[in-house]
């Protein structure tokens, strides 16, 4: 297992992990080590910053306008409202207690309450951040929160394709809340902190293929299953407001990923040059993967095919982006590209759930072929690493499975509950008439 | 006179508005409609899904002419906006009893 301990002391997640034993240190000594500390890099800084824009603009207004794109004029000013308002909730939830709970010691499954608040700030918002001991390489925990915290918002924000036109409003903000600290926390704690399982099993994941996508896309499907279809699933004319607003809305999504992605290095390096280019070449890929098929299947190819496996490419490319090299983004992104197609058309299809904007048809399978595909292509010069092999492929299996278990378990319950105490669905009335005017009062004339 | 109401595929309104000038049509009302005849509808597909759509977007166009220029009206109209495919749409002919023009009260030709 030196292997896998070894590729994680090089991940790009290293200084998380030397940020609890970091910060006693400074805290206490920081007077003694003063000309010895490690200064915080401005070059890297700035990158996060710019980072930590960007990935927020996935949210608002790239997803926002992704999938209100996608539904029915009805619906069009609700969808756009989930987005927006997990964005508010889950930036609340973090500063309370998500990023404490993901990012500090605790144990192998969850952190502890030490930055509950953000407590930790007021001593240390100006100390140098501990990037794994390398003097060059440091970011104010400021930036580090930040940056985190727009991933937190962004990935209970996907789970909304899964349950559109038919979740009621409140139902969905107490299910986000709950579902941000019992499910995303723990995982991102799994994955990315010092003393998570996964990290120390050696799991790959770079930008998080399964933190995010594998767990935003298994919630998704669970709230398809325990909501049901909407009224008038397969027969009615469900046809999409405008899907300008997706092209749009996926566009932004592409253009911010590379703060996600690039980003993700943690720094202003090749490393982060490297997961770029997976980034676009996989995107590419993957978006003229999903156009030929649905051209050789259905006929045309279609501008929201296009897009929508353009959207698969970066899902799948996210573990990957810091790992591989940019033959193998190629093969990441066809693979992607066909794959979430076909699970997003012929397999919901035969299986008849209402996964209605392809929650877990995109962002769970292209989640999951990402992240087996890291343990068959990791290039191990880039990280440091053994690269790709069988043993890392399984390594990479058993990250997806506890995932899918955790992730879907939990959101079962916890829709369950909801369900059974205010209740998860508006009325029928209220569906046929659309969200917009029932649960908002305003609509688009 | 006679009104004549003509629904027309949307691409072709300019062709017809065109045709219609150099016969001395001196004014046309456009609508944007909806409906079905012989096409029946079409299929749009997102994401795999296939929607058949019953409704298709067409052009309303009236136009009001004495009576002895409808004939040449109607020709017009046909020849601009056929394009022999089917959902080309149809021409309607109707007597019109009496016109007014609301600004000066003027009645029947002259109003037109």
């Amino acid at each position: 297992m030196t292997g896998p301990s070894m590729q994680q002391t090089k991940s790009p997640w290293r200084f998380a992990r030397a940020l609890p034993l970091a910060l006693p240190m400074l805290a206490l000594s920081a007077p003694a080590f003063a000309a010895d500390a490690p200064k915080i890099d401005t070059g890297n800084t700035a990158w996060m910053l710019t980072s930590t824009a960007l990935v927020l603009m996935m949210t608002i207004p790239g997803l926002a306008l992704f999938y209100a794109g996608m539904v029915r004029k009805k619906n069009v000013l609700a969808t756009m409202m989930q987005s927006f308002a997990i964005c508010c909730l889950v930036t609340i939830v973090w500063c309370v207690v998500g990023y404490s709970l993901a990012f500090t010691t605790g144990n192998a499954y969850i952190g502890d309450l030490s930055q509950f608040m953000l407590q930790g700030f007021a001593k240390t918002w100006n100390n140098d951040f501990l990037l794994g001991g390398s003097a060059d390489e440091t970011i104010p925990e400021s930036v580090f929160m930040m940056f985190q915290m727009t991933f937190a918002i962004i990935t209970p924000a996907l789970i909304c394709g899964a349950f559109a036109d038919r979740m009621k409003f409140s139902a969905m903000c107490i299910f986000m809340v709950l579902w941000s600290i019992i499910v995303y926390s723990p995982i991102a704690h799994w994955v990315w902190a010092t003393t998570g399982w996964a990290a120390n099993l050696g799991v790959l994941d770079f930008a998080g293929g399964t933190v995010v996508h594998i767990n935003a896309g298994v919630a998704g499907l669970m709230c398809a299953l325990v909501l049901g279809k909407r009224v008038g699933y397969g027969h009615d004319n469900m046809h999409p407001y405008n899907v300008g607003y997706a092209m749009i809305g996926a566009s932004l999504l592409w253009v911010g990923w590379f703060g996600f992605n690039a980003g993700s290095a943690v720094a202003a390096n090749g490393r982060a040059g490297m997961a770029m280019t997976a980034t676009q070449i996989a995107t590419a890929a993957a978006a003229l993967g999903w156009m030929f098929a649905e051209w050789m299947t259905k006929g045309k190819p279609s501008l929201l095919g296009i897009v929508s496996g353009a959207v698969a490419g970066l899902v799948a490319i996210t573990p990957a982006s810091g790992f591989v090299l940019p033959g193998p983004s190629i093969i990441i992104g066809v693979a992607a590209g066909v794959g979430c197609y076909f699970c997003s058309t012929t397999v919901k299809n035969f299986f008849g759930y209402d996964d209605s904007l392809d929650c877990w048809g995109v962002h769970g399978i292209g989640g999951i072929i990402g992240a087996l595909l890291t343990g068959v292509f990791a290039f191990g010069p880039l990280y440091g690493g053994s690269g790709g092999s069988a043993h890392q492929f399984l390594l990479q299996c058993y990250g997806v499975g506890a995932t899918l278990i955790w992730s879907g378990g939990m959101s079962f319950i916890l829709l369950k509950i909801i369900d059974m105490t205010i209740g998860l669905r508006i009325t029928r009335d209220e569906e046929v008439e659309g969200m917009d005017i029932t649960l908002h009062g305003e609509q688009i004339v | 006179m006679k009104l004549v109401m003509a629904i027309i595929k949307p691409f072709k309104l300019d062709d017809v508005r065109e045709a219609l000038t150099p016969l001395g049509v001196q004014g046309l009302t456009v609508s944007e409609v909806k409906g079905f005849g012989r096409q029946k509808g079409q299929t749009e597909i997102y994401r795999g899904a296939e929607y058949h759509v019953n409704f298709l977007p067409k052009v309303k166009i009236e136009v009001a002419v004495p009576s002895d220029l409808a004939e040449q009206v109607v020709e017009a109209i046909m020849k601009a906006a056929h394009t022999g495919k089917i959902g080309d749409g149809k021409i309607f002919i109707m007597d019109v009893e009496r016109v007014v023009r609301i600004r000066t009260g003027e009645t029947d030709a002259e109003a037109l």
